[in-house]
């Protein structure tokens, strides 16, 4: 201590213990207004130092401009979905039915609410399914807005009153008859040809639709009319007139084009 | 050559505990946090999960879409964010555009309830779905305006929020383009979607996209090659939302249309 | 939680189009209305006493100290309303303990600790130092004390030591002048760098803010020296009087044409947002920004200045109008706060619809606490005039 004493007079004596005290003569040649404030202002950066210093969150700039500790409250957040894979371990038989049906793709927790609490006791936690005809529609309600070829219905025709379990078991809903209409899942395009002049057109008429296409929709596609002459059949001048069909000259008419890349056949326009 | 090197070595260590000693005489509280700090971070550090082996981002294809809102609805349940009409960490939109051009907007209750059929005597001439959610954005003005570093985006790229460091300004609520954030009403603290990071890091997926019925959501690593996202990013063609802000999002669009924003 | 839930309720019914669900709450009120609108207050009455020390602009000599004093008084009450408006007042410290240097506002603490502390009560304090000096030695109990020690137990009035604070008071004003553009301009930048907001983003935010503060800061100067000095029993200086005035008429042209320029350049640019902005204008924001900030606050006050720099008129009728032309400018200048911080708020960023903002009455974030808050800095300068008296008579005698 001694020693080391003695190695900072050696350093830093001249401060303050030289004869020429250049230290203490230039602070006193600052003038006296300022040496007040100079004093004040260490005062002040030296308690802001201190009191930053003692406030600031450990952890700070560990990672980043962020505490640390804030990743783990929030990975600490409990979880109450449990996740499909869950279930299985106890609903094996249900899973099974499930994965081989329409509703593979759908979580459990989709119908049956969050299961986390469920999982972690069994016994007292029970889950419920919705029984009414309240919660289906909530996807297969007819919209416009969802994408064509999602099995919709409208509710209000659609066996009115009937729950929609008393037809079909939501693990494996396949309709109790495979769909005769294609309305059944084509809703929109079924609305909108009601109000068109092709309204007693059969859909099958234009689409050749193989038997697969009800089970595995997107798997197997119906057919569009591939040739000009098809549309011709109705509309070609060649044709015999029929009243109230406008028919075109197939030669000079939008030549390049296949009749519906242009013309809406569900709803074709009335001039 | 060796001899002298030896020499150095002690020396440095010397002025090293010197200073260390010093530092700590001079303020207590920082070794202690570091210690904190260290026990804190405890399950990251501990192997199970390890954010610079991720970079996590989500696609959704709104020809997917069938606006049932179970992804609203499951956010709001597994986040425990309150059940009222103003604060949502996602939400769906629906888009109806008429045959004058004119486009309808709604999102009744954030579709937690799902949508209803409007009648309307006008021909839709189309008609689609948005999820909306925040979109993690590379370049987060959110991050980059909060005066606390109480938002912040992890090495794996999600930005979060600091709930007990938040001092509740609401500057990130007015930088955010997407509307993503709220103030939480009860901790008067800013709130958004995490991607459910409590889930993530566990292995399990976002509730949104556990519960999504037709995948139009996908959840994935951006940076892996067996990846649905990358997947779904090599077979569509992709938008983002508001492009031109240079936001960056980690929120990926297929189908999007015009009139989204 | 229930209470925000009421609130926001009927709220639901005010939209147009379409909002992002989130944006029902409006999350920037008054208060952050009142902060720009008191910043610029200081900014610009700081502005106007630094043109008697650096542009030795003789006739507003009587308002020097009047400007600066006022300018700390506002300044000390600048902060608050930030304050109250946090969600959690009490972490606020933590905008000093971890600032995020990227953050405009996290700028907030080194700008307003700089400006405070370096400039403004430095130069309140060389100005006063001999003053002080002189006032304890003739006083007795607790005002000596109080001078005592706001003069940090100075002692030293040589003519030397005069001198030295003269010429400090001269370089910290030099100093000041860009620290006040700072001051004000940075919190133009916190709305101008939003890039989110269309209404707010713009480069010319900061100057326009600056030039809105200068006008409203000279104002507020111009209705406390009118109403002060026959307080007193003094005669107003019509001289100076005048002179304000010019400066006023002259830096209010400034600031309508960058208003104009701004509002051309966005009609003329026609972005993304043009439309939204459009309905806004013309619809939710139209008496306040059109009636109130552009004809009420700017043209009227212009053109009564405008009269009475033509015309001879007779003192009396000049007052008036100056008073009544400060007024309205003021009222102007907050109606201008109000159409940015609020305005802003109004459109949904969906660009789609527009949504409605109602402020509470009670409450920290209510009509009442800024009423409390504006008229606090009144409080606070009353206060400084009873220790720190700004009449010229008071500077020698003591």
């Amino acid at each position: 201590m001694a020693k080391f004493k003695e190695k900072l007079n050696w350093r830093f004596g001249w401060l303050w213990f030289n004869k020429e005290k250049v230290f203490m003569k230039s602070w006193q040649k600052i003038p006296e207004q300022i040496r007040r404030l100079l004093v004040l202002m260490v005062l002040l950066i030296v308690l802001f130092l201190i009191v930053r210093s003692w406030l600031i969150p450990p952890d700070c700039g560990k990672y980043g401009h962020y505490r640390a500790s804030a990743v783990d409250n929030i990975i600490s957040q409990p979880l109450r979905y449990a996740g499909q894979v869950e279930c299985g371990d106890c609903h094996e038989d249900h899973m099974e039915v499930k994965n081989a049906g329409y509703h593979k793709n759908l979580a459990c927790e989709v119908c049956h609410g969050p299961a986390a609490d469920h999982i972690e006791n069994p016994d007292e936690v029970e889950l419920l399914a919705p029984r009414g005809r309240g919660y289906c529609p909530l996807c297969h309600e007819y919209l416009p807005a969802r994408p064509t070829g999602f099995p919709q219905i409208v509710s209000d025709s659609h066996n009115p009153m009937k729950p929609c379990i008393a037809c079909h078991e939501p693990h494996d809903p396949k309709p109790p008859e495979t769909p005769r209409e294609c309305s059944a899942c084509h809703a929109q395009i079924a609305r909108t040809k009601s109000i068109s002049h092709h309204v007693y057109v059969p859909c099958t008429r234009c689409h050749e639709t193989p038997e697969e296409h009800k089970i595995r929709p997107r798997d197997f596609r119906p057919t569009k009319p591939q040739t000009r002459e098809f549309c011709g059949g109705c509309h070609a001048t060649q044709t015999p007139e029929i009243k109230g069909i406008p028919q075109v000259d197939l030669q000079t008419h939008g030549q390049r084009y296949v009749c519906w890349q242009c013309h809406y056949p569900h709803l074709p326009e009335a001039h | 050559m060796k001899k002298e090197q030896r020499k150095k070595l002690p020396r440095r260590d010397f002025l090293k505990n010197v200073l260390r000693s010093c530092a700590g005489l001079m303020l207590p509280g920082f070794l202690f946090a570091k210690e904190a700090g260290k026990k804190a971070a405890a399950l990251l550090l501990d192997g199970l999960y390890n954010p610079a082996e991720h970079s996590w981002g989500m696609g959704i294809d709104i020809n997917k879409c069938i606006g049932c809102g179970r992804c609203a609805d499951a956010c709001k349940k597994e986040n425990n964010v309150p059940n009222v009409p103003f604060f949502f960490r996602t939400w769906v939109e629906r888009y109806r555009v008429f045959e004058n051009g004119e486009t309808l907007i709604d999102s009744p209750n954030g579709a937690v309830n799902g949508f209803e059929n409007l009648t309307d005597e006008r021909t839709i001439i189309r008609s689609f779905f948005v999820p909306k959610l925040c979109n993690h954005c590379n370049n987060p003005p959110c991050v980059q305006v909060c005066p606390v570093g109480a938002t912040f985006q992890t090495v794996d790229g999600v930005v979060l929020v600091d709930a007990e460091y938040c001092i509740g300004c609401r500057y990130c609520i007015q930088a955010c383009p997407y509307g993503a954030r709220f103030l939480h009403p009860e901790t008067r603290t800013a709130e958004k979607c995490t991607f459910c990071y409590h889930r993530v890091v566990r292995g399990k997926l976002p509730a949104c996209v556990e519960v999504c019925p037709t995948q139009a959501r996908i959840f994935g690593e951006l940076k892996k090659k067996a990846s649905p996202l990358v997947r779904f990013m090599r077979m569509n063609k992709i938008r983002v939302l508001k492009p031109a802000l240079n936001t960056e999002p980690r929120v990926y669009y297929s189908n999007l249309d015009m009139e989204v924003r | 939680m229930e209470e925000i839930i009421q609130h926001l309720a009927p709220l639901l019914k005010e939209i147009s189009g379409y909002i992002y669900p989130n944006e029902i709450e409006l999350h920037w009120g008054i208060l952050v209305v009142i902060y720009p609108y008191i910043t610029g207050l200081v900014a610009g009455a700081f502005i106007l006493a630094s043109l008697v020390k650096v542009f030795n602009v003789e006739e507003v000599q009587p308002t020097y100290r009047i400007s600066l004093l006022t300018a700390l008084a506002f300044l000390f009450v600048a902060p608050l309303p930030l304050l109250a408006h946090l969600g959690h007042p009490e972490k606020s410290y933590e905008i000093f303990l971890t600032p995020n240097t990227n953050s405009a506002m996290a700028m907030f603490g080194f700008v307003y600790a700089w400006y405070l502390m370096a400039v403004l009560l430095l130069e309140v304090w060389f100005d006063y130092r001999e003053s002080l000096i002189l006032w304890s030695q003739h006083e007795t109990g607790l005002r000596k004390w109080i001078h005592k020690i706001l003069s940090l137990f100075s002692t030293d009035i040589s003519e030397k030591a005069i001198k030295f604070d003269k010429k400090a008071v001269k370089i910290i004003t030099i100093i000041g002048i860009p620290s006040a553009f700072l001051l004000h301009g940075y919190v133009g930048f916190i709305f101008g760098s939003i890039k989110a907001n269309p209404w707010w983003s713009s480069v010319l935010m900061p100057i326009v803010f600056l030039f809105s503060a200068i006008v409203s800061g000279i104002a507020l100067i111009m209705i406390i020296y009118m109403v002060v000095t026959p307080l007193r029993g003094k005669e107003i200086d019509m001289r100076c009087l005048n002179k304000l005035a010019s400066y006023l008429f002259y830096i209010m042209i400034i600031d309508f044409s960058l208003e104009c320029l701004d509002f051309i350049h966005r009609i003329y640019e026609s972005e993304e947002s043009i439309k939204i902005l459009a309905q806004l204008v013309s619809g939710k924001l139209f008496v306040s920004l059109v009636v109130i900030q552009l004809l009420m606050g700017m043209i009227l006050p212009l053109g009564a200045i405008a009269i009475v720099k033509i015309f001879n008129l007779p003192d009396e009728l000049k007052k008036l109008i100056y008073f009544l032309a400060a007024l309205l400018v003021q009222v102007g200048i907050f109606t201008t706060r109000w159409n940015v911080v609020v305005g802003g708020q109004l459109f949904s960023k969906s660009f789609s619809g527009l949504t409605t903002y109602k402020m509470t009455f009670f409450g920290l974030e209510g009509l009442l606490m800024s009423i409390f808050l504006l008229l606090l800095p009144f409080l606070i300068l009353y206060i400084l005039f009873k220790i720190l008296p700004p009449w010229d008579e008071a500077r020698v005698t003591g």
